[in-house]
Formats: C-alpha cells, sequence, structure tokens
C-alpha cells in the first residue's frame, strides 16, 4: 500500500509541551518538513532559545544546543565558523530575538553570517506566563501591562523585518503567519526559500512567523487565529522585507 | 633546543593556543588584553582560523558555546569587566560541559576600574565565574614561558574533564616580554562523540543542554560533575615550592605577584630569614593540601596580593589555624614592591624595627 | 644583575625600541631578561617608561622602581627617576633636552646630547639609539658587537633599510666623550 502521508522525519516522537491552540506545533513541523525535503536533517544543528520554544532540542530530530537567553546567533555564529558545511538554524522567540538578544540578532545579520534564524512572534512573553515583549501591540493588554500597553510611556512595538531588511547581509527576510492554511502553505515555502539561501551560501536569512498566544492572550485558540487577522497583521505586514538570494550578501 | 622567541605575554599567550589547536578566537577589544586579539587577527586569516570580533563579550562567550559545542578548540579573551558580561556563558558553559579557553588579563576593579595590572578577580574566578553550582580550571602564570606551557595544559584538561579553563593572568605579565620558547607537543586527542556535527544519518541526534526541569535530575547532573571536580582536586594541582627546604616563615603568592615576593625571598634570605614562597599555579583546583602540609611546620604566613585580600582566604582555609596568616597587598593597579614585601616579611619574623 | 635599567621619556621618543634592542642582547647571549612597558590609556605623547632586566639568574621582579640604571630623555622623568636611582647606580641624561645638573654625589651621572647629536648627524628620531650605545659604553651590559646584532634582529623586514642609520647611531652613543 502506498504510504500517502506521514508524520515528517524532522520531528522526534517526543510529545511537545506546548498549550492548546499555540502555533508552535504547526511551525516546528514546518521547520521540520523543510529540513528534511532539502535533504539537510542529518547535517543541520538546530539552537534553541530561552522561552516556550526552551524545550525545542527535544523536538527537533537533529544535533541541537540551548543557548542563553537571547544568544541564539551568536552560538548559531560559534557553530557555522566551525562548520561552514553544515546547516544551522535557530528558533527563537520575540522576547529572545527582539529584546535581550537584540544585538546578536542585529550583528549576526549586519555581519551576513550564514545560519537561518525562525523568529516566532507571539507578541507577549508565554514562558513567563505572559509579560509585555518588545512586539506587543500598541493598547494591549498583558500582565505588565495591565492597562494596555501606552506606547507613550513603554515604547512602541519593534518591526524587525522591517529593520533587519536596511542591513547589508541579511540575505532574505519574510513576515509570514500560519494562522490559516493559505497562510500556512505561504510559510512554509517562506522557510524553504530561508533555509535554500544558506545552503547556497547567500547570507543571513530570517522568517518572521506571526504566532498565537491563546492561553496568554485570554482568548479560545478560534479568537486567536482571528486577532492576529485583525490586530496583528495590520501591524505586521506580511511579505517578504528583503530578497538578495539572486546574488547573495557577500558577492564580490 | 626549539628556538627562543623574545615576545609579549599576550602575544605569546595567542600562539602557544593557536600551537594547542585552537582555531576559532571570539574577541571584543579591552585592554590590556588587545594584544591577544590583535595577534589572533592577524594569524588565523592565515591558517584557515577564525578571528571574529564579536559585538560584545556576551556575544564572544556565547560564540565560543557555539564553538565548543561542535568539539572544536575555541577561546576568547578579555579582561576583568569584559569578564563580568561573559559570566552568563561560562555558566552556561559550564552547565553543559563544554570545554573552551578563556582568558582574563586582569585590571583593578570593580566597575570600570583602571586599566593597570590587578589580581582582584581571584574570587570571581574561583569562586563564582557564573551563577550556579560549579567550577572552572583557573592558571595563574608568573612568567611569559608558563603561560606558554599553561595554554597548552588548559585545553588538555577543559577537554580531558569537559569544562572551561580560564587563564588567570594580569596587565604586567600581558605586557612584558621574555624570551620563550614553543615546545612541540602533539595537541591530545580526547573523546568528543558528543560533539554537534550532523548525525549523518548514522547516530541519533547529539543535545548540549544546561537545562534541567526535575530537580533530581539537575541535582544528579550537578553531583556527577562534582565527581568530577574531586577527581581534578586530587590530580591535577599544580603548586612551586620556592627555598621552602628549611623555611621557617613562607610566603603565599601567585601570577606576576609571585616575581616580586621571589626577589623579596631573596633579600630576605640575604639578612638571614629562613622564608620560602609557595605559589599556586592552579587558583582551583587551590592546592589546599600542599599548603596545609606546611601549616604545622611555619612560624607565620603571608599572603601578597595585589587585591584587598582574596587567596588569602584560602590559605587560611588551608592551614586551618595551624599557624598564623598575614597578609599584605595593594589594589586598584598599585604592585607591591619588592621593599614593601622585605618589610613585610622582616615583620613577620619579628626582624624588623 | 647584569643589567637593571629603567628608561623614562615621552611616548615617540623610542623609550620601548630602546629597551626592546637591550632586551634582544640577552637573547643573542641566551641570558634571562625581561622588559616591561608602562602602559596607559594615551597612544602617542603621553609619558612612557620601560624596565629591562637582565641576569644570568632567573628574574624575579620584573618591574624596575630602584634601578641601577637610569635612562631619562624628558626633564619631568628626570624629577620623576632622579630620587630612585640605587646608590652607586648610574644615570643618563639627554642634555639637549633636560636642563638639569643631578645633585646626587652616590650616583654617577651621565650627560650626553643625544637629540641634538642626532639633528646634526641627519639621525633624527635615533637620539634613543645614541643613548644606547653610550649606556652600552658606561656599563659594559654586553658588547658592542653583540648590540649591533641585537639592533638587527629588532629592525623589522620593512624597514631594513634603517639598520645602517641605527648602527651609526649606536657607535656614535659609544664613542661619545663627554
Amino acid at each position: 500500500m502506498a504510504i500517502v502521508f506521514q508524520k515528517t522525519k524532522g520531528l522526534t516522537d517526543k510529545e511537545t509541551h506546548y498549550c492548546p491552540g499555540c502555533t508552535h506545533g504547526i511551525i516546528h513541523r514546518l521547520v521540520a518538513e523543510c529540513l528534511e525535503e532539502l535533504g539537510v536533517l542529518d547535517n543541520a544543528i538546530g539552537v534553541a532559545p530561552v522561552g516556550c520554544a526552551v524545550m525545542a532540542y527535544d523536538y527537533f530530530n537533529c544535533d541541537m544546543v540551548e543557548a542563553p537567553h537571547g544568544r541564539a546567533p551568536a552560538v548559531a555564529t560559534g557553530i557555522k565558523r566551525s562548520l561552514p558545511d553544515n546547516f544551522v538554524f535557530t528558533y527563537q522567540g520575540d522576547g529572545d530575538l527582539a529584546a535581550i538578544g537584540t544585538a546578536e540578532t542585529v550583528h549576526s545579520a549586519t555581519r551576513g553570517e550564514n545560519i537561518t534564524v525562525i523568529f516566532v512572534n507571539n507578541a507577549i512573553y508565554g514562558m513567563t506566563g505572559g509579560q509585555m515583549a518588545p512586539t506587543t501591540l500598541p493598547g494591549q493588554v498583558t500582565q505588565t501591562t495591565p492597562y494596555g500597553r501606552d506606547v507613550n510611556y513603554s515604547g512602541f512595538p519593534v518591526r524587525v523585518c522591517e529593520m533587519l531588511s536596511t542591513l547589508s547581509g541579511v540575505a532574505y527576510a519574510e513576515r509570514v503567519a500560519v494562522n490559516n492554511v493559505p497562510n500556512i502553505r505561504k510559510a512554509k515555502a517562506a522557510i524553504k526559500k530561508a533555509f535554500q539561501a544558506q545552503i547556497d551560501k547567500k547570507g543571513f536569512s530570517i522568517i518572521e512567523v506571526i504566532s498565537a498566544c491563546p492561553t496568554n492572550w485570554g482568548m479560545t485558540p478560534v479568537e486567536a487565529l482571528k486577532w492576529i487577522d485583525d490586530n496583528m497583521i495590520p501591524y505586521y505586514p506580511l511579505g517578504v522585507y528583503k530578497d538578495a538570494t539572486e546574488k547573495g550578501v557577500h558577492a564580490e | 633546543m626549539a628556538e627562543k622567541f623574545l615576545m609579549k605575554g599576550n602575544e605569546a599567550l595567542a600562539e602557544a593556543a593557536i600551537r594547542s589547536g585552537c582555531r576559532h578566537f571570539f574577541g571584543y577589544p579591552i585592554t590590556p588584553q588587545t594584544e591577544v586579539a590583535a595577534y589572533m587577527a592577524k594569524r588565523m586569516p592565515k591558517i584557515g582560523g577564525t578571528y571574529l570580533q564579536a559585538e560584545s563579550e556576551i556575544a564572544a562567550i556565547n560564540m565560543v558555546l557555539g564553538c565548543a559545542s561542535t568539539g572544536a578548540r575555541a577561546m576568547t579573551s578579555s579582561s576583568s569587566p569584559g569578564i563580568s558580561l561573559k559570566g552568563e556563558g561560562i555558566s552556561y558553559i559550564i552547565g553543559s560541559d563544554l570545554p573552551c579557553l578563556i582568558i582574563n588579563v586582569m585590571r583593578g576593579g570593580p566597575g570600570l576600574g583602571g586599566i593597570q595590572p590587578s589580581q582582584a578577580d581571584y574570587w570571581q574566578a574561583t569562586k563564582a565565574p557564573g551563577h550556579g553550582d560549579g567550577q572552572i580550571l583557573v592558571f595563574a602564570p608568573s612568567s611569559v614561558q608558563e603561560i606558554v606551557d599553561l595554554v597548552a595544559k588548559a585545553y588538555d584538561l577543559a577537554e580531558t574533564y569537559r569544562m572551561p579553563a580560564m587563564l588567570l593572568a594580569d596587565g604586567m605579565l600581558g605586557q612584558m616580554m621574555e624570551p620563550v620558547e614553543f615546545p612541540e607537543v602533539e595537541p591530545a586527542v580526547h573523546d568528543k562523540s558528543w560533539a554537534l556535527t550532523g548525525t549523518k544519518g548514522k547516530r541519533k541526534p547529539n543535545i548540549i543542554n544546561s537545562l534541567y526541569l526535575q530537580p533530581k535530575e539537575l541535582e544528579d547532573t550537578v553531583k556527577a560533575r562534582f565527581k568530577r571536580y574531586e577527581i581534578i582536586q586530587e590530580k591535577e594541582v599544580m603548586i612551586e615550592e620556592y627555598k621552602m627546604e628549611d623555611a621557617e616563615y613562607a610566603v603565599c603568592a601567585y601570577g606576576a605577584m609571585a616575581r616580586i615576593v621571589k626577589t623579596a625571598v631573596v633579600k630576605a634570605r640575604e639578612k638571614g630569614i629562613k622564608v620560602g614562597l609557595l605559589r599556586p599555579i592552579t587558583l582551583w583546583p587551590f592546592p589546599q593540601k600542599e599548603i596545609a602540609a606546611y601549616g604545622p611546620k611555619m612560624k607565620s604566613m603571608l599572603c601578597v596580593e595585589m587585591s584587598m585580600g582574596q587567596m588569602v582566604e584560602d590559605v587560611r582555609l588551608a592551614v586551618n589555624g595551624s599557624c598564623p596568616v598575614s597578609f599584605f597587598g595593594h589594589t586598584g593597579g598599585v604592585i607591591p614592591s619588592p621593599a614593601e614585601v622585605l618589610a613585610e616579611i622582616e615583620k613577620m619574623a619579628g626582624g624588623a624595627n | 644583575m647584569i643589567l637593571n635599567m629603567l628608561i623614562a621619556g615621552f611616548g615617540g621618543q623610542g623609550v620601548l625600541f630602546m629597551g626592546k634592542v637591550a632586551a634582544y642582547t640577552a637573547m643573542v647571549q641566551d641570558r634571562n631578561v625581561s622588559w616591561l612597558p608602562s602602559y596607559g590609556p594615551e597612544m602617542r605623547g603621553g609619558t612612557a617608561n620601560c624596565s629591562v632586566c637582565i641576569d644570568d639568574e632567573p628574574i624575579g621582579c620584573p618591574l624596575v622602581l630602584e634601578p641601577e640604571t637610569l635612562v631619562v630623555l624628558n626633564a619631568p622623568s628626570y624629577d620623576k627617576f632622579v630620587g630612585s636611582v640605587q646608590p652607586g647606580g648610574k644615570i643618563f641624561i639627554d642634555s639637549a633636552l633636560i636642563d638639569a645638573k643631578c645633585d646626587r654625589a652616590d650616583i654617577t651621572a651621565y650627560y650626553i646630547p643625544c637629540t641634538q647629536m642626532a639633528k646634526d648627524e641627519g639621525l633624527d628620531g635615533l637620539a634613543n639609539i645614541i643613548m644606547l650605545g653610550k649606556v652600552l659604553r658606561e656599563t659594559g651590559f654586553t658588547t658592542f658587537e653583540v648590540l649591533c646584532e641585537a639592533m638587527k634582529k629588532c629592525v623589522p623586514a620593512k624597514k631594513a633599510h634603517l639598520v645602517e642609520a641605527n648602527l651609526k647611531a649606536l657607535k656614535l652613543g659609544f664613542d661619545y666623550a663627554e
């Protein structure tokens, strides 16, 4: 009998710890499928963050290292400089990447470090129980913005793809979402494109994935997916922000 | 005999690391260790290695973490305030059981402090290089040649015991030129089956991690590490005993400070004082037993440091009341002179005034 | 100790290089040596000094606080260090730049207008080397031949054309009589 569908080899059999309705699971699967389909799973080294995905090392079926909070791009840099022919990716949340790890993010990007960053933006600190993230929307209520994020007081959310797209070292930057089937399909294509850019040694690639956190947003999973359409995407428009994969960033 | 070179401590250190198989250096500029980075920047591209100037000390130590996780000999170098920034990464590297080499060319502190020689990071290096229960190997060379010899040793032991090693030097050693030779030593080959290299479809994934959410699991992991520490304390202690055969008094000092003490000891001997020098070469593991054994034989001990008195606590713990232990030191970049140390020795021997 | 020397002056006067050439003589003769510079935040124009110890025994303290031999290349260095010279020691003074006369009876002072001599002989920037020649003559810490050999080792390949001028400066200082 022909197999028409099976679980990707890119994921282990370990049950994930993510909350019901969380979209981390979908993103994990997309990443794992891309690793497998591009034939790099056996050559891949992944870097797990601190945040909800802290135990990603248990889920991705490849060599993995756990980085200190925000330092995943620096850890990935160390790996890639030692093993330039291995496939190296980080998987980071918004607090990890856009708050405590901003310097590591910006500088690995501007160096054109040949790694791929999967950036999961759900506008909140999930693991610690729902505090304001650098990407929390204006007016959004969190545990530490109980009256809604006041931009005059707490500042404005960071648009990571827009910011990084100004840097010469970035080969590919795209923002996608995983709140409906068409978006999920586009997300997978984007991840694949970013991975291919690394395989072709084109430079730094980042895919920002708009993700849902129903638990900490205080919504049902369905409401959360709709909230992405109504609130997140207007502030964080989807699309390609930089594509230098034709020539690569280090081409002379 | 190998060729002799006249080299600065910092440059000899960098060359020794390269000869020990280090091909990956991640750093950030800070006085007084900049020559290490400059030397690496010059040499690494010529031998197919990496010199990468990181955006911060924090990034540099985490690049070391990543690089070390692939089984490569990685290294970073800094000076006191920069080492504080590396504390986070050092703790993670300890918790991940990874070998690496960290250089601290100490300067005066706290805060931005100064840029002159100091030994005020002894506590940081030996007691709490980062958060959590954990140790790193700490070597304290006192000559340029010893820097070279200890770099090779540090890498070897770091890999044997899978833990970070630190070379604790100071601005005086780093800036000083002395004749040095590089022994032809093939780096020892250690098991690296734990390294991240990609599974190549031939093994289960390797995971390098310091997170253990189950308390019992974490305790077991830490205890296993401390078992290794016990072996290290048993086997790897290094100490120089200088003119101790007939000594009635001992001065304890390490690193560059021990050089100054040596001069003072020679002068004190000329004055008839039977004094010797105990120079710990490994600060962790500390030569606890060796110093303890001298306690009952000494009329008194003096500890001299370029700090307000840090190692003196370990000396007092070691002798455990078996002889009096006094302290003399300067801090902030002020270097105790041989004359001052001599005066302290005379005071200890009751021969002053 | 064969040589226990402190050299002091402004940055840019070749204080460190002068010390380095002296240190290299020990390499040639397989003696123990240490060379220790002062270092500060300023890259140019600040004060600079350098300790050089040469001995057949291992060098203990590499920091020369009470020199047997003191070389001063500017007035502030003279004022700062003249009192530190060991009794019986020697002080070498660039008399083209320093007006002071040493009034210590327990040390020997040598006055060499090396900056002026360098200018007169077309050896600009080599006052330090002229001084080194004189230090050798009065202390005998090595032979003239060894010092010349050390000089050749110290001049980088890129500046090989400067070796001759340096050797000339050494000779000038070595032959200088007050």
